[in-house]
């Protein structure tokens, strides 16, 4: 197989594996993590032959058609920027799926779980690696679908239900404004994949478009990447198993938004407004997430909150535009990537064998379990950005981008600053808190985690401690590459875990120092936080429930509006809709017929057979009781067919004779089991109105038809019929010719349709009384006694 | 003849409305029965009216001899008819067991789908 | 309803209009009838039947479920018009043999069976629901 082959198939294993996760659950229970596990390490290992090229600085496109016609193809894009991704996913994934094996062991749903967590691995991994606008949309649309369904694993819970659809509507809503956005884009650059759009950054930044392109992308990006202030999701997002926290609310989804920003930093990147909307928001929401993550107990959520800081963090450095900021992006991405998510596994750890996650409730847990006080260790020194580990990498390239010369430069200088201290502080309030001190008496009495659980967290921390320590590897494998297809020109990593004395260091011990009195005085911050929100009182979250409340009241008083529930007023409108159409319109345009001509070439004998039927109509509307009704019916219907019969349709004149006798039999058989007011009471405030309606459509139809045999006839339809009926047909009846076979299909469809009215009436009949209104009712006992 | 034809179609829909705008039920459904009618006569006319010669073709002859009445409106009428018929039962069916349940044959009164003080939807999540 | 004389009558009646009805359906490629007739005119003489000697009578008579015929009958065209496609030509275009059976030429096609089927889901939906509302009536 060629390499795209294997590209497509390395792309679609994720979703195999979701297809085969439930049945090898139930075969080999929480062990089929270990074979599921092998599919996203088979991608690594696809992946990882793109290496050498993509480190030399090259981009590897490939993909098939999709829709020609339509210019869409399913193609990939691959570079260090969608690389490290792809590994990212691909390798945590690995981890994840591992670790959930031993979260969710014996839990009767875990397949599902897996299966869920696999397609969302499958979405990701096609979002970060699409060319084509329309595949990227697509997974982008995907992973919100999946998100959905994961936050929502625990759907028997009110607040869980919440979550789930909250993401799903900021982060799908989003979505939408992305797909806007790259629609602008295609307008105005008139290509549809992202290889090709690299070089139309100088159109796009011209363009009076740019704007509006960029506020729709950054509207993507920005709610799937939590910036404030829609960041209020992803906290709540925490209600999902462990092991999706760690996966998709810090390792990957949430920087589907900073990947995206990232990817079109080439084409709407360097010009006032980027530079000025990506450090604000980011810097915002730096600064509120930090401050949020202080003010919370519980492990997760102060995770959670550090990660929407870091990933303003990261929108920060992606739009400051000064040398070194991209590198540092792209270095903090990956070490974020690597400590999250050890830590969101060592929170899981911690609640998995002491019951709970509450801070102010654990403690001295080290004696208990060594090997997670290790790991969770490792991960607080890089996400403290403390040498030898990445995240120090990551943080002194982070200040050798903020030179403390010009005033921009020193407040997001400031910023940074701040936020990095109180990630520090919230770190080892993780990772250091629970573990020390005197022993707490937990709802469990803790025990070492098993190897399921352990495994994950400890390779992602060794990771940050080795890709530290081999830094020149990892520069040319993965931060260069990756901070050139950021930039979109050649960029060069150089940082090590040895540290040069000089500002960054400098404004690095200011940060750790900070961080220690912040992580002494937690308690006094927390209270002190707590006070300021109190006064407050209103955040987006709660925004959010008026906002869906308000619109669950809007279409309920709307629809109660349009649908009034009274058929008479339907009809009304309909029929005063239809008379404003026949007569209005030949009025506005002035083509009215000419007036009729009654001419007197209308023997005297069809007169009387249309007298007939006007009789039989006005007696339909006269009758006084319920026979009379049914024989009126039947008059007018027999006088049709006479009429038919005389102008050469004997076919009809038949069908509808024995229709009319059958109408009647039916007619009377179900009359005799109504007891019907004898006539029609309406009084007459509603007889004018009724009248007037039904006189102005009536009217309207007659100037129609008037209108219509006015102008010359088309008939070469029916010529055609003539013609062909007997010569290719084999038919002399060329009525009979065109039902069955020139527009045999047309009858085969009617003839369903008469089938399936006949099945409806017999189960209406068969129905037992009472159970219409239960079926109404919504009762789903309704079918059982009926 | 179309004149005489217009003033007939146009009295088949002006009854027909008359009809489907009443609230009683089975009103209705003579409405609908003779809308049908009107509107096969609309169409039959719409297709110009031939006395007295069906489209049938001769025997011996390979195509129509002459002036004949236009065949593919009664092709689309006669399945039309068949259709309405159908339709006409399931709506009176519809009505009867409708009128047996609610003891009613007042549309206003049938609010099983849409009460008149319907409940406020669910606000929870 | 139910005289003496309609009782006795009632079954030749049906069967000549049953006869009659297959007639019109025969003829009705080359003179006016067919299909949609020829079933009406089945249905009617079936609720004639009906009426006068109960539904009971009827259903024994015509031995299948009325909707079963009906099914029968959509079955039937749609087979005529997948014949066609098994003959690699689009779906329902009419297909003609003229096998001679007994020294007579007799036209066989697709749009026979097609109109057969037409016939029996007249007969078969529009009888199940006349009979279903006469069985109600009678109650």
């Amino acid at each position: 197989m060629d390499v795209a082959a294997l590209t497509l198939l390395a792309l679609s294993l994720p979703f195999v594996g979701a297809l085969v996760a439930p049945l090898l659950t139930r075969l080999l229970g929480q062990n089929a993590a270990w074979i599921l596990a092998l599919f996203p390490a088979a991608i690594v290992l696809h992946f990882m032959r793109f290496w050498p090229e993509v480190s030399r600085g090259e981009v590897v496109t490939g993909g098939y058609e999709w829709i020609p016609s339509f210019n869409v193809s399913f193609s990939w894009l691959i570079d260090g920027l969608s690389l490290t991704f792809v590994l990212l996913i691909a390798g945590i994934g690995t981890l994840i799926v591992l670790y959930s094996g031993g979260y969710l062991k014996g839990h009767p749903q875990q397949g599902r779980f897996f299966s869920f967590i696999l397609m969302f691995m499958g979405s990701m991994l096609g979002l970060v690696v699409s060319d084509s606008f329309l595949m990227l949309f697509v997974f982008w649309e995907l992973t919100s679908i999946t998100s959905f369904l994961l936050i929502g694993f625990d759907h028997s819970r009110e607040a869980a239900r919440r979550a789930a659809l909250q993401a799903l509507v900021v982060t799908g809503g989003g979505g939408l404004l992305l797909l806007a956005g790259l629609l602008v884009i295609w307008n105005v650059t008139g290509v549809t994949q992202l290889s090709l759009l690299m070089s139309f950054g100088p159109e796009m930044r011209a363009s009076p478009f740019y704007l509006a392109a960029l506020l729709l992308v950054l509207g993507g990006a920005f709610t799937k990447s939590a910036q404030f202030p829609f960041h209020f999701w992803l906290p709540n997002a925490m209600e999902a198993p462990t092991p999706v926290s760690a996966y998709l609310h810090s390792a990957t989804m949430v920087k589907a938004g900073v990947y995206l920003l990232m990817r079109l930093n080439p084409v709407l990147g360097g010009t006032p407004e980027w530079q000025m909307l990506l450090p604000l928001f980011g810097g915002a929401t730096l600064i509120i997430g930090a401050v949020l993550a202080c003010r919370q107990t519980d492990l997760k959520l102060m995770l959670a909150y550090t990660t929407m800081a870091s990933l303003g963090l990261l929108v920060m450095l992606t739009g400051l535009g000064f040398p070194h900021a991209i590198e540092a992006a792209a270095l903090y991405l990956v070490a974020h990537s690597l400590f999250k998510g050890a830590l969101f596994m060592v929170a899981g750890i911690i609640d998995h064998e002491t019951g709970t996650r509450d801070v102010t409730k654990l403690g001295g847990l080290r004696s208990a379990m060594p090997l997670t006080f290790v790991i969770a260790l490792a991960a607080a020194f890089s996400m403290g950005g403390l040498p030898p580990f990445f995240g120090f990498l990551a943080k002194e390239e982070i200040y050798y981008a903020l030179p403390s010369l010009d005033r921009r430069a020193m407040v997001f200088a400031a910023l940074a600053i701040l936020g990095n201290a109180l990630m520090f502080a919230v770190a080892f309030a993780v990772a250091l808190k629970p573990f020390i001190g005197a022993k707490v008496e937990t709802p469990k009495s803790a025990h070492e985690a098993p190897l399921l659980l352990w495994l994950g967290p400890a390779l992602l921390a060794a990771k940050g401690l080795s890709a530290a320590l081999l830094s020149n590897l990892t520069h040319e494998l993965v931060s260069t590459p990756m901070a050139t297809a950021i930039a979109g020109e050649p960029r060069k990593i150089t940082i090590s875990a040895i540290p040069d004395i000089g500002m960054p260091l400098v404004l690095s011990f200011a940060t750790i120092a900070l961080g220690i009195v912040c992580y002494l005085n937690l308690t006094r911050l927390r209270a002190f936080i707590a006070t300021v929100l109190a006064d407050i009182g209103w955040g987006p979250d709660r925004g959010f429930d008026q906002f869906m409340r308000g619109l669950v009241r809007f279409s309920a008083a709307l629809t109660r509006r349009l649908q009034s529930g009274r058929l008479d007023v339907y009809m009304t409108v309909t029929f005063v809709l239809v008379a404003a159409v026949l007569l209005g319109a030949p009025l506005y345009y002035g083509e009215l017929p000419r007036a009729p001509f009654f001419a007197g070439d209308v023997p005297l004998h069809e007169l009387a057979i249309m007298a007939i039927a006007v009789i039989g109509l006005f007696a339909v509307v006269l009758a006084a009781d319920r026979l009379t009704a049914i024989v009126s019916l039947g008059i007018q219907g027999f006088a049709v067919a006479v009429i038919f019969l005389l102008y050469g349709a004997p076919d009809l004149a038949f069908t509808q004779f024995m229709i009319e006798t059958l109408s009647v039999v039916v007619l009377a058989l179900v009359m005799t089991r109504l007891r019907l007011s004898p006539s029609d009471h309406r009084p007459l405030a509603q007889t004018v109105p009724d009248l007037t309606i039904a006189l102005a459509c009536g009217i309207g139809f007659g100037l129609m038809l008037l209108k219509v045999t006015g102008v010359p006839f088309d008939a070469s339809l029916t010529d055609f019929f003539n013609h062909y009926s007997k010569t290719i047909a084999h038919g002399a009846n060329v009525v009979n010719v065109i039902i069955v076979d020139f527009r045999g299909t047309d009858t085969l469809g009617e003839i369903a349709v008469v089938m399936v009215t006949g099945l409806a009436i017999l189960s209406l009949v068969r129905l037992r009384a009472g159970s219409l209104r239960r079926i109404a009712d919504n009762d789903p006992d309704a079918e059982g006694r009926a | 003849m179309e004149a005489w034809f217009a003033l007939l179609v146009g009295t088949f829909f002006t009854v027909a409305i008359y009809l489907l705008l009443s609230k009683s039920i089975i009103r209705v459904l003579l409405g609908v029965a003779i809308l049908g009618n009107g509107v096969n006569l609309l169409i039959f006319t719409g297709g110009r009216l031939t006395r007295g010669v069906p489209p049938v073709i001769q025997e011996g002859a390979d195509t129509l001899a002459g002036p004949a009445a236009n065949a593919l409106p009664q092709a689309l009428i006669l399945t039309a008819i068949v259709i309405s018929f159908s339709f006409f039962a399931f709506l009176l069916v519809l009505a009867w067991r409708a009128y047996e349940d609610l003891s009613t044959d007042n549309t206003d009164e049938m609010r099983v789908a849409e009460p008149e003080e319907e409940p406020a939807p669910p606000l929870g999540y | 309803m139910r005289s003496v004389i309609f009782r006795a009558v009632a079954p030749f009646l049906t069967s000549l209009m049953v006869l009659f009805s297959i007639f019109v359906l025969l003829r009705g490629h080359n003179e006016p009838g067919g299909g949609f007739i020829g079933g009406l005119i089945a249905v009617s003489a079936l609720a004639i039947y009906g009426i006068a000697c109960g539904v009971e009578t009827v259903r024994r008579a015509i031995y299948f479920h009325p909707m079963a015929i009906a099914g029968a009958g959509l079955f039937a065209a749609t087979i005529a018009g997948l014949i066609s496609i098994a003959a690699r030509v689009p779906f329902m275009t009419g297909l003609w043999i003229y096998p001679s059976l007994l020294g007579v030429e007799v036209p066989l096609s697709t749009v026979t069976l097609f109109d057969c089927g037409v016939y029996l889901v007249v007969v078969g939906a529009i009888s199940s629901i006349a009979l279903s509302l006469e069985e109600r009536g009678g109650e």
